[in-house]
């Protein structure tokens, strides 16, 4: 990581600063007003909008094997998206890629 | 016979808490190894204890948090690392402006610390809450928002400070490096609930992918924008189809 111990908590408060703006913006300084449908109609994949972009590099191209592209990162993370996808459920999820990340590191050597 | 209204609500405030804290506790299984993996790996990435802590203290989002860490180990510029992370939290607008006909007329203080404790879970179950019980008077309504965050957010501060303290003696063996994606990839999964989400998604990845030539950071902000808006005209697409 190449900041400064002051951009480090630049960011750590302006995105705190950040975030209560979000989650106090309509129950402290707009009030009771409806959001127009095409703003919530975008809000509602603000997650599956950045997240997956920001994941999917760092699973075909993983920093630990240099960029190498590796099958049990791979397998691993098929595991936790079909297990998350079948269970709804987070925790499920992240035990059964661990499972496989772990099954198959041991395996592969 | 009165109506549901004119009858007086049968239960204390208090007991509203209580209902709320036994509600949230739940959440604590999911909770505990989330906060401890945030401590983990912000402590790896280099920060000290204090700035992980300020994280879990000032932002409380762990996927936002986990946004930060791992943009600022792309070497993402500032402007890249805030924008990314509070991109993933806009959807807490909605939260916010779903809480107004309830909670719109707490005192001001009371409506800030809402605000700050307005996190998926105290959202979500405050909200099904309200909804089930119409008659519920402000001072069980804060009562039990209070109740569910008490379970939820303290320990996210407690948890991230042990794994923040406890995570550097973990073994490289245990490949830390790839939990942070699967943690990323077990909140995505559950969150594709509608094909408009699926669209998004996939057009994330693609985007993302296509552009990862771009200084550290900035593909993720394009295909973000770019996903939110694929997301919204397939959600138009698939309503227009269904009449």
């Amino acid at each position: 990581m190449n900041v400064s111990n002051a951009e480090l908590w630049t960011i750590i408060v302006l995105l705190g600063i950040g975030t209560f703006l979000i989650r106090y913006s309509f129950l402290g300084i707009i009030g009771d007003r409806k959001l127009p449908p095409w703003i919530l109609r975008h809000l509602r994949y603000t997650p599956v909008a950045v997240l997956p972009g920001l994941v999917a590099p760092l699973v075909i191209w993983p920093q630990a094997t240099g960029g190498q592209t590796d099958p049990a990162r791979l397998a691993a993370a098929a595991a936790t998206l079909i297990v998350g996808y079948i269970t709804k459920s987070l925790l499920w999820a992240v035990f059964a890629g661990a499972a496989v990340l772990y099954g198959l590191l041991y395996l592969l050597g | 016979m009165s109506s549901p209204e004119a009858a007086p609500f049968a239960e204390t405030p208090a007991q509203s808490y209580w209902r709320g804290l036994r509600h949230g506790t739940p959440f604590l299984v999911i909770l505990v190894p989330f906060a401890m993996l945030f401590g983990v790996v912000a402590v790896e990435a280099g920060l000290s204890i204090t700035q992980t802590m300020g994280f879990s203290v000032l932002v409380i989002a762990g996927a936002a948090q986990l946004t930060a860490i791992q943009l600022l180990q792309d070497h993402a510029p500032v402007y890249i690392v805030l924008a990314a992370s509070l991109a993933v939290n806009l959807r807490m607008a909605m939260y916010s402006a779903a809480l107004v006909p309830y909670l719109g007329d707490a005192r001001t203080p009371l409506r800030m610390v809402i605000a700050y404790f307005n996190v998926d879970q105290t959202y979500a179950l405050s909200q099904a809450e309200y909804e089930n019980r119409p008659a519920m008077p402000m001072a069980n309504r804060i009562a039990y928002f209070l109740g569910v965050a008490t379970p939820i957010c303290p320990p996210w501060y407690i948890f991230t400070w042990l794994g923040a303290a406890f995570g550097t003696r973990i073994p490289p063996e245990f490949a830390l490096d790839f939990i942070v994606p699967i943690a990323f990839l077990g909140i995505i999964a559950p969150a594709l609930r509608t094909l408009a989400h699926v669209a998004a998604a996939v057009t994330s990845i693609l985007v993302a992918l296509a552009f990862a030539w771009l200084p550290s950071g900035l593909g993720v902000l394009v295909a973000g924008v770019v996903a939110m808006i694929v997301g919204a005209r397939v959600e138009l697409w698939l309503e227009a189809r269904m009449q």
